[in-house]
């Protein structure tokens, strides 16, 4: 039993003594003392403002893990959460800020419309393997080019707003109030925490918090769930005990479309109010990290995507040590490969475990079979 | 069951016949490569007849195919080296990451010793991401595309990291100084007019191409293009096609690679090596990246962040687009370079294209319905008269969506002839001595 909780932490801690070994190796060879480098990005790191930033880079790349992650459940790899996302922030931007409703409506209708719009995106990937058997990965792949390479930017230019302030930053008409996410400042203050100015806790953290749950109840409280999770496990028995194996593809796609949907949406909805040029992406991609990092579940995820958060707000420390920051982007791919290679050792030596486990138990059973046979 | 063979010829060192497609007897028939020919020659005719019609003469100009080959090169690379590893059985996505890597080290060899050193560390940085991708999915057995993944961040972060170490202070976080130099370029003697031991050859299709003959001078023209200033990184590039095929389709060598993506279990069985030959199929494609990146920088004569653009999983799209063949690879390549030249020189040519479009979907469209495929056929003949009425209606493709429209036509030729596609049989399965089935 303990070994069995041994091997259960071994992978986790293993993958992290990995990354920190190549970072410090890095570090060193370029002549820094990796200690002192850790101890400045974890004092920085964790400063109140700081976490308060971490968590609202968090928030964004926890939905794309999560939307990742779906697709992962049945092994399918949506690799498109990147054009999806900015698709659906776009056109939720420019449908949102079109009409008006009741604050909770207005905010609840952008989501949907992201989720639709995201959806879309995904499903046409999905109805193209289902139908027509196209790998998704290559699919997903176009279909970032398509929205990446040129079209969003058309879409961008044809909804531009000039709001008259002479800016050459191309934007959207901005969405009305109602349609708006307040920060949590407020809910913060609220329990005695003094936010430092310029700080605000994006109040899209709910959102993602909400989706967390909907995430684990809907992959492991539901059939559908269990049905998604036996087409990744074995496609062979899923299909032989009634999956539909096509519309299983279809669906799951269009449900990682529509989560990838929300990811852009912390931007428009609490801090821009509107879509503009300068839209973050490769977020999508962070998205397939945190996912592999979390091991596909929901609080797995949520850890990858702070670490993710942490890492990025306290390297901004790194330039003011002479290291450059983007020793954060050497630890991170470090961190997603070694989490992985880890978990397959720790897998292979858990099913030799069970294995010894096992044929210990037939030895007894047959030790005790042949004590009964045996005439007195 | 229809054959599944891809249109080229499948030459007899091909495997062994796995599917029950292939145990069919064949048809009797034209050799696959001659009616691949006729096609060809369709083809060109139609392009060269709709730049008369929509006087779009840079549709078939030199300048445009010379161009398509040297932008089409990295991807067409990067599709090569997602060829030796899937031929070997291991999905390599990490070849954004690779072709990064040879991005900056070949522009780290350029700067600092001279091009073609440029080209070898290019080569060597590919290859290290090679060695990784290996490493892990052949030795660790980790999952490939995950592997590929967490290579695609690694590499650009070293890429990032390695820049600033070095060039920071010179030219900045995001690019490299300028190359100096140049690895020298040729014309193909006969062909374009090179020189032979200091013989100036004549040139057969730069005289063809001044010439005004309908159709004949467009072929001088794309000849021409293809064979007349020619970098020799570039060549080398080319040279790595035939190479490839002759070693993975002529060879003991290649047979057992090749052995190793369809059924890793009987190859080791009759004493393959499997985990080598995985290997070593890993780090040539990774090698292969490299040689895209190092041309993409030689070409730009510098390295920028970013440069790469995703050329890495358009090399991956072309060649599935090519059916896990040389061919078929360099003809997806050849379409994203040709557009990719065409956007960069002229903008009429690209709306020239919808009337191309219209005349190829309306031949698809009638040889379906002769065959009495009635729905398809309808289906491609209405898209055609689409098209058709687009080309007439406009006069200009919107410029924005240039850059992606041969995403959106890998989009539909995988929609429509996906069926027609057969991936090596264990490609992208984890294989473990010992482990059996």
């Amino acid at each position: 039993m303990a070994r069995r909780i041994l091997l259960a932490v071994a992978a986790p801690v293993l993958a992290m003594a990995i990354a920190l070994g190549v970072s410090s190796l890095v570090l060193i060879a370029s002549d820094n003392s990796p200690l002192e480098i850790y101890r400045s990005m974890w004092s920085f790191g964790t400063q109140l403002n700081s976490i308060i930033s971490m968590i609202n880079r968090a928030v964004p790349y926890y939905l794309a893990g999560l939307a990742v992650a779906i697709g992962f459940k049945m092994n399918l790899f949506n690799i498109g959460v990147e054009g999806q996302y900015y698709f659906a922030a776009l056109i939720a931007a420019i449908v949102g800020a079109a009409f008006t409703l009741p604050s909770v409506l207005h905010v609840l209708a952008i989501l949907i419309i992201a989720m639709a719009s995201g959806a879309f995106l995904a499903g046409i990937a999905g109805v193209l393997k289902a139908t027509r058997g196209v790998n998704e990965v290559i699919s997903t792949i176009m279909l970032n080019n398509i929205v990446l390479g040129g079209f969003g930017a058309w879409l961008l230019t044809r909804a531009r707003y000039d709001d008259g302030s002479g800016s050459l930053q191309i934007a959207t008409k901005p969405i009305a109030e109602s349609g708006r996410i307040p920060n949590l400042n407020g809910w913060l203050e609220a329990i005695g925490i003094d936010v430092p100015a310029g700080a605000r806790l994006t109040g899209f953290l709910l959102v993602a918090i909400v989706v967390g749950v909907i995430y684990y109840l809907i992959i492991w409280r539901s059939r559908f769930g269990f049905d998604l999770r036996a087409s990744g496990m074995n496609p062979w028995a899923a299909r032989s005990s009634g999956v539909d194996a096509k519309g299983m593809v279809v669906k799951a796609m269009l449900l990682s479309g529509g989560m990838a949907g929300l990811v852009g949406l912390s931007s428009v909805l609490v801090e821009n109010g509107r879509f503009a040029g300068d839209f973050q992406t490769g977020i999508g991609f962070t998205g397939i990290a945190v996912a592999l990092v979390g091991r596909n579940h929901p609080v797995g995820v949520a850890l990858g995507a702070l670490l993710w958060g942490f890492m990025e707000r306290s390297a901004q420390r790194l330039d003011l040590e002479g290291v450059p920051k983007e020793i954060v982007v050497i630890m991170q791919g470090t961190i997603v490969l070694s989490v992985v290679v880890a978990y397959e050792v720790v897998r292979r030596a858990r099913a030799a475990q069970q294995q010894r486990e096992v044929s210990a138990q037939v030895d007894d059973e047959r030790v005790a079979d042949t004590s009964v046979g045996v005439p007195a | 069951m229809t054959d599944s063979r891809p249109l080229m010829d499948r030459p007899d060192g091909d495997l062994p016949p796995t599917t029950a497609a292939e145990a069919v007897p064949q048809r009797s028939r034209r050799p696959a490569w001659q009616t691949f020919a006729v096609y060809a020659v369709l083809a060109f005719i139609t392009l060269s007849v709709v730049a008369e019609i929509a006087d779009a003469p840079a549709l078939t100009g030199s300048g445009t195919w010379g161009a398509a080959l040297r932008v089409g090169i990295p991807i067409a690379l990067a599709g090569l080296g997602g060829l030796w590893a899937e031929r070997a059985g291991v999905v390599n996505i990490g070849l954004e990451g690779m072709l990064i890597l040879g991005t900056w080290f070949g522009a780290y060899g350029g700067v600092e010793y001279g091009p073609w050193w440029g080209v070898a560390l290019g080569i060597a940085g590919g290859a290290m991401g090679g060695l990784l991708h290996a490493i892990s999915t052949v030795r660790f057995g980790v999952d490939h595309i995950v592997s590929g993944v967490a290579i695609n961040l690694l590499g650009a972060g070293v890429a990032r990291y390695l820049n600033i170490v070095t060039f920071d202070d010179r030219t900045g976080a995001t690019q490299s100084p300028r190359i100096g130099g140049s690895v020298g370029q040729l014309d193909v003697p006969f062909l374009a007019g090179g020189d032979l031991f200091g013989w100036r050859s004549p040139s057969l299709f730069g005289w063809l191409d001044r010439q005004d003959w309908p159709i004949v001078s467009d072929v001088g023209a794309v000849v021409y293009g293809l064979t007349h200033n020619i970098t020799f990184d570039v060549l080398l590039g080319v040279a790595m096609f035939p190479l490839t095929w002759w070693l993975l389709w002529r060879t003991a060598f290649g047979l057992r690679l090749r052995s190793c993506g369809e059924d890793p279990v009987a190859a080791e069985s009759l004493g393959v090596n499997v985990y080598r030959l995985k290997t070593i199929a890993v780090v040539v494609s990774g090698a292969m990246a490299g040689l895209g990146g190092a041309i993409l920088v030689l070409f730009a004569s510098i390295y920028r962040e970013g440069q790469t653009a995703g050329r890495g999983f358009i090399g991956l799209a072309a060649m599935i687009f090519g059916n896990w063949r040389p061919g078929g690879l360099a003809m997806g390549a050849g379409l994203f370079g040709f557009t990719d030249a065409l956007q960069l020189r002229n903008e009429a040519a690209v709306h020239a294209m919808l009337l191309f479009v219209a005349v190829l979907l309306a031949a698809l469209g009638t040889r379906a319905l002769v065959k009495g495929k009635a729905i398809p056929g309808v289906v491609m003949l209405v898209f055609g008269a689409g098209f058709l009425a687009w080309w007439l209606l406009t006069d200009e493709y919107p410029t924005q969506w240039v850059p992606f429209t041969p995403h959106i036509t890998t989009l539909l030729v995988l929609a429509f002839a996906s069926q027609r596609l057969r991936m090596p049989a264990a490609d992208g399965v984890v294989y473990r001595r010992g482990e059996g089935r």
